[in-house]
């Protein structure tokens, strides 16, 4: 099978001589859940936006989907975050004069689908991740799990090939944090790929494939058979 | 490498409006003093419009029923001798016989006469009253309606009445003359006979107190030139006529008649307001600046504190043009919004005022549109800088937790 998502060589360096990434190689294959764990500073959030399209490497090359990033226009790549992937984040980020499926439909919104089918496949998703009861609350009303539910319904919308999670359990309590974690495991099991970012390699153990980072290198790949 | 091209980024137009509508929506009273700076703007400009159109469609519409073509023949400066020179006593019928002119009338100063209510009054007391002799055609020319009982006439010219001017009978206390009132002119009583409504077109009339020619004559020792012809002239005819009217009212001296058209001065009078409408209107462009400065305010303001919401749209897939078009939707609305309401607020405050003088109502369509435009227009400029600035923001750096 080919490789869902390719880097080769990717060295990211921002100015003042700051080495974030030196020279990163990783695939990912489709179907796979991912933990790529590390200190503060040791480059694993630059590599989830590079990975994920938020940003571009200095050198080497990310191939996504058969699609070559590194040479994509901004609105190439703006299509491919549309249509290809998702994103969760550790503070959440929904909007707070939107309903729970609004929210969520938001997550189709830039690919041109129209409000009552965005809202539907919206219902649908909340239903996946348990907040089938929670449709109409606004992000105000609803707990920190439930809004990170919310916001996994939101990457998961659009049917992306590949979600990438950066901490996101890192504004939760242990014990909703693990419940997030089995959600995505379940969402895993289902077919998603998912690149799960995370400091706690506590948390890291409960995923087959874990990365090591440290300094912008990565320093293991450890590969647990399922 | 095969590289796939995915179909481009969509936002569809009914979305624009949602999403550039969302930050109105989750804080509106911000939305609301932000538009009302711009509302105030529109609303002066247009309350400014309005209320000047419909006091110069008022002054417009009493020209129009006065008429243009009235003029008047005065005597004027004498070039010998340095004393006034005097018109002909034939004035009148002369002018009146000239091609083009429908009517003429004249007054004639009637000297050392002064009108009181009694004569217990001061004689040096003339509240502001000239006394003249008129011929009895005055209210046809001049278009004067008559207030009250009738106009001196042929039968009654020779005896001792008189009519008073609209100003004259309100200092006098006349105000109806079936209780057949008297004043006191020169040495006897007078029966006041009729009383003029106001003669806008020439407010002597108004402040005078009007007797026949024969009467003056015989107990003032009245001198029979006119102190003024009144000529109402065929529309189409006024300017030919206006040119032969001092060579027929006094063929020997016609340099020193002096003609004059009373409704310039109102004309005069609906130009000089609208010239205080553009200072206004001037004022109203500034408040609008000052909303469109807020505008931008607010708008800066709302890039800053909503960058995360940029970088979560930019990571679902939004273009940076999706993006300028967002914040410069909202600020559109903003200035719409207040564009409107200053518009609806500028219409009511010119209804108000008409109301209150008296007025036909104008509101100009061209102001409202025009109001309404030059919100937009100030709230594209406003909008421009602030959601520029938020499209230029890498997604990276507006997902950036500060």
């Amino acid at each position: 099978m080919d490789d869902l998502l390719k880097l080769r060589g990717v060295v990211k360096e921002y100015p003042g001589d700051v080495v974030a990434l030196a020279g990163v190689s990783l695939s990912i294959n489709s179907g796979e859940l991912v933990a790529i764990v590390g200190p503060s500073g040791s480059g694993k959030t630059t590599l989830l936006q590079i990975m994920g399209t938020l940003d571009r490497p200095s050198r080497g090359e990310v191939i996504i989907d058969g699609f070559d990033a590194g040479s994509a226009s901004d609105d190439q790549l703006s299509a491919l975050r549309a249509r290809r992937l998702g994103f969760v984040f550790q503070q959440f980020y929904l909007l707070d004069g939107l309903s729970a499926v609004d929210n969520v439909a938001g997550g189709l919104l830039y690919s041109g689908h129209p409000l009552a089918e965005r809202r539907q496949r919206a219902r649908k998703a909340l239903e996946r991740v348990g907040l089938g009861h929670r449709l109409d609350h606004r992000p105000s009303q609803l707990s920190g799990g439930e809004k990170q539910r919310t916001a996994i319904a939101r990457a998961l919308v659009g049917r992306p090939s590949i979600v990438f999670a950066d901490e996101p359990t890192g504004a939760l309590d242990s014990r909703t944090g693990a419940s997030i974690i089995e959600l995505l495991r379940e969402l895993n099991d289902a077919g998603t790929t998912i690149v799960v970012i995370t400091h706690d390699s506590e948390l890291a153990e409960a995923f087959p494939r874990r990365v090591a980072m440290r300094d912008g290198e990565i320093m293991a790949d450890d590969l647990v058979a399922a | 490498m095969s590289t796939r091209a995915y179909a481009p980024s969509r936002l569809l137009p009914r979305d624009i409006l949602a999403v550039g509508s969302i930050g109105l929506r989750t804080r509106k009273v911000r939305a609301a003093l932000s538009a009302l700076g711009v509302a105030i703007g529109i609303a002066s400009m247009v309350a400014v419009l309005g209320i000047s159109a419909s006091s110069q469609e008022q002054l417009l519409s009493t020209i129009d029923r006065l008429g243009t073509n009235l003029l008047t023949v005065e005597p004027g400066q004498s070039f010998v001798g340095g004393g006034d020179s005097q018109l002909p006593v034939e004035a009148r019928p002369k002018v009146a016989a000239v091609d083009g002119v429908q009517s003429a009338t004249s007054i004639f100063a009637v000297e050392g006469a002064t009108v009181r209510r009694t004569s217990y009054v001061d004689e040096d007391n003339d509240s502001g009253i000239t006394v003249y002799a008129s011929d009895t055609n005055l209210p046809e020319t001049l278009s004067a309606a008559m207030a009250a009982g009738s106009f001196l006439k042929e039968a009654t010219k020779a005896f001792p009445t008189v009519v008073l001017g609209a100003v004259a009978a309100q200092r006098l206390g006349v105000s109806d003359v079936r209780d057949r009132p008297q004043v006191w002119i020169g040495d006897r009583y007078y029966r006041v006979v009729g009383i003029l409504g106001t003669v806008t077109l020439d407010s002597g009339i108004d402040r005078a107190a009007l007797i026949g020619l024969p009467e003056a004559q015989a107990r003032f020792d009245a001198d029979a030139t006119p102190a003024k012809v009144y000529v109402r002239i065929e529309d189409h005819r006024i300017d030919s006529v206006r040119d032969a009217l001092a060579g027929t009212a006094n063929p020997e001296n016609p340099e020193e008649v002096s003609v004059s058209r009373p409704s310039d001065a109102l004309e005069a009078r609906a130009a000089a307001e609208g010239a205080f409408t553009s200072l206004f209107l001037g004022l109203g462009a500034v408040a609008l600046l000052v909303g469109g400065v807020g505008i931008a305010n607010v708008m800066v303001i709302s890039v800053l504190e909503r960058r995360s919401e940029i970088g979560l749209r930019r990571a679902l897939g939004a273009t940076r043009r999706h993006i300028t078009v967002q914040f410069l939707c909202e600020s559109l609305l903003l200035a719409g919004i207040g564009g409107v309401a200053g518009a609806v607020l500028g219409a009511v405050a010119t209804a108000i005022s008409s109301t209150a003088q008296d007025q036909a109502l104008v509101v100009p369509p061209e102001a409202i549109v025009g109001g309404v435009v030059a919100a937009l227009a100030i709230g594209a400029v406003a909008g421009l800088y602030p959601s520029v600035r938020a499209a230029k923001l890498s997604p990276t750096e507006a997902l950036r937790t500060v």
